[in-house]
């Protein structure tokens, strides 16, 4: 079954890279689908990033001050932020929020038979309901992530300066941000949203797909994608991470 | 534009010794007949024969285990018969996209092919709903209609297809007399005005006697008797006459 769903999914990325020369045809589609997820997930993002930022220097902060290494908190905070939990809990939260929307959708679709009405029409599902998801997905994770490392940035600088234990100043924060930051770092972190845009897209989508059995089997298909794509981003996080460094 | 199949006139078909199991339980079991151009066949029996599976499968949506589906003597699986042939099938359920309005699925086809510019489509598409009865109703939302109103759109865009073969699965299953009644007058028209080749797989005795040229009586996933409406009735088969009789008794 493992290894069934493996071909399946590989078969399916296949199928939505021919598919995607249609991307520019079908853009309403895909501007439909980047509406949803920057519309549902935005403000998710903001505040969690906001607090993962805050809870860094929160943990890492009265430690490093303690040692006096209050100069290096806005560099680890800015690192951390950009190369990893930037793009992983970002990648986590698009997982929980629209990959579950995503099977949901397209399992629905497949138990109410809406997806072999379109195979009767000769209407590719591909085209028409995984490939403008797939581009979405992986125009709008990168999209998030860039948008949510600034502002873990400036979650850990409001904890610096306002935490009484930690009391470094946000100029100092932003200071050594600036000197231990680089653009590779930022790049490294939207190399990994890409590819785990691209492993949530196809997980969500072909649990979408194969899903049978009426609700209930709707249910299970939304949590497979949600547990597979999670276990998907940390087992992804590792090998990208290993060959970045390589290539560094 | 893409283009739209080119193929005109009626289409056969042809079903070769089809076997289909699931899970170890052999639904279909050497099914073999043909549907001749332009015929309207009606395939009756009761409920899990296995007469849904077969129409799945003659439209491609199936993989038979053995045996084989020739539309217009092309293989139904592993060619390009859908994109060479206007082939419709209203769906037991309707079928309607639920994120769509009616209009949008409707013009579905024509949309998704690029066939027509928008406004020709939106043309057709009125065209088509109020050849159905169901003028105006372009906006709603498919949740909002009822049942019957639901098959009335499927059967609208089917239409909207132009079929050279339509395939319809239960189409009165779940409606009221009257609403049964309309369904099989709407199929009648669409026989009448477009001559496409028919398949219909009901257990709807009287719409099955209304619009069948010819009738497959299918039981225990093997055809148990073809031949004309009046051949069924006549017919001196146990099984036959106790399905007509159940229907008669119990409708």
């Amino acid at each position: 079954m493992f290894y069934k769903n493996i071909g399946q999914i590989m078969l399916l990325f296949w199928r939505t890279l021919k598919a995607v020369p249609n991307a520019w045809v079908e853009r309403k589609k895909v501007y439909d689908q980047l509406f949803e997820i920057g519309n549902a997930s935005l403000l998710m993002v903001c505040i969690l990033a906001l607090f993962i930022g805050g809870e860094l220097a929160l943990e890492t902060g009265p430690t490093l001050v303690e040692r006096g290494l209050s100069g290096v908190l806005g560099r680890m905070i800015g690192l951390s932020m950009c190369k990893e939990l930037g793009p992983v809990m970002m990648a986590i939260l698009i997982a929980g929020r629209i990959g579950s929307a995503m099977a949901a959708e397209i399992g629905s679709m497949r138990v109410y038979q809406e997806i072999d009405a379109l195979r009767t029409m000769n209407i590719s599902p591909v085209n028409y309901l995984v490939m403008p998801r797939m581009i979405a997905m992986v125009i709008a994770l990168p999209a998030l992530v860039i948008f949510a490392i600034p502002v873990g940035w400036l979650g850990g600088a409001l904890v610096s300066t306002f935490n009484a234990s930690i009391s470094v100043s946000v100029e100092t924060f932003f200071h050594d941000l600036r000197e231990g930051i680089a653009v590779s770092d930022v790049v490294h972190g939207l190399v990994k949203a890409f590819v785990f845009a691209v492993a949530i897209g196809l997980i969500s989508c072909h649990q979408g797909l194969v899903t049978i059995g009426g609700p209930r089997g709707i249910g299970r298909s939304v949590t497979k994608a949600v547990v597979n794509s999670i276990v998907m981003i940390l087992i992804l996080d590792y090998f990208v991470t290993r060959f970045l460094i390589y290539f560094q | 534009m893409s283009a739209s199949p080119q193929n005109n006139g009626n289409v056969g078909v042809a079903v070769r010794d089809l076997h289909r199991s699931f899970n170890g339980n052999e639904v279909l079991k050497g099914i073999s007949f043909d549907v001749k151009p332009g015929e309207t066949f009606v395939i009756m029996g009761p409920s899990g024969s296995g007469k849904s599976v077969l129409l799945k499968h003659i439209i491609g949506l199936e993989e038979p285990d053995s045996g084989e589906i020739l539309i217009a003597d092309q293989s139904v699986h592993g060619s390009e018969v859908l994109s060479h042939y206007r082939v419709a099938m209203v769906f037991q359920s309707g079928a309607l996209l639920k994120s769509l309005s009616v209009g949008e699925n409707v013009g579905l086809y024509l949309t998704e092919h690029r066939l027509k510019e928008p406004e020709e489509i939106s043309r057709i598409v009125a065209e088509k709903l109020e050849a159905v009865g169901l003028k105006g109703l372009e906006e709603r939302s498919p949740a909002e209609l009822s049942g019957g109103m639901q098959k009335r759109v499927a059967i609208a865009r089917a239409l909207v297809v132009d079929p050279q073969l339509v395939l319809f699965d239960e189409p009165t299953s779940e409606l009221d007399p009257l609403m049964s009644v309309n369904i099989g007058e709407q199929i009648i028209q669409m026989r009448d005005r477009l001559h496409p080749t028919i398949i219909v797989v009901t257990h709807d005795r009287d719409l099955a006697f209304a619009i069948a040229d010819r009738i497959a009586m299918i039981n225990e996933g093997q055809i148990q008797f073809i031949g004309t409406p009046d051949e069924v009735k006549h017919s001196r088969d146990p099984m036959i006459q106790k399905f007509i009789h159940a229907e008669l008794t119990n409708p």
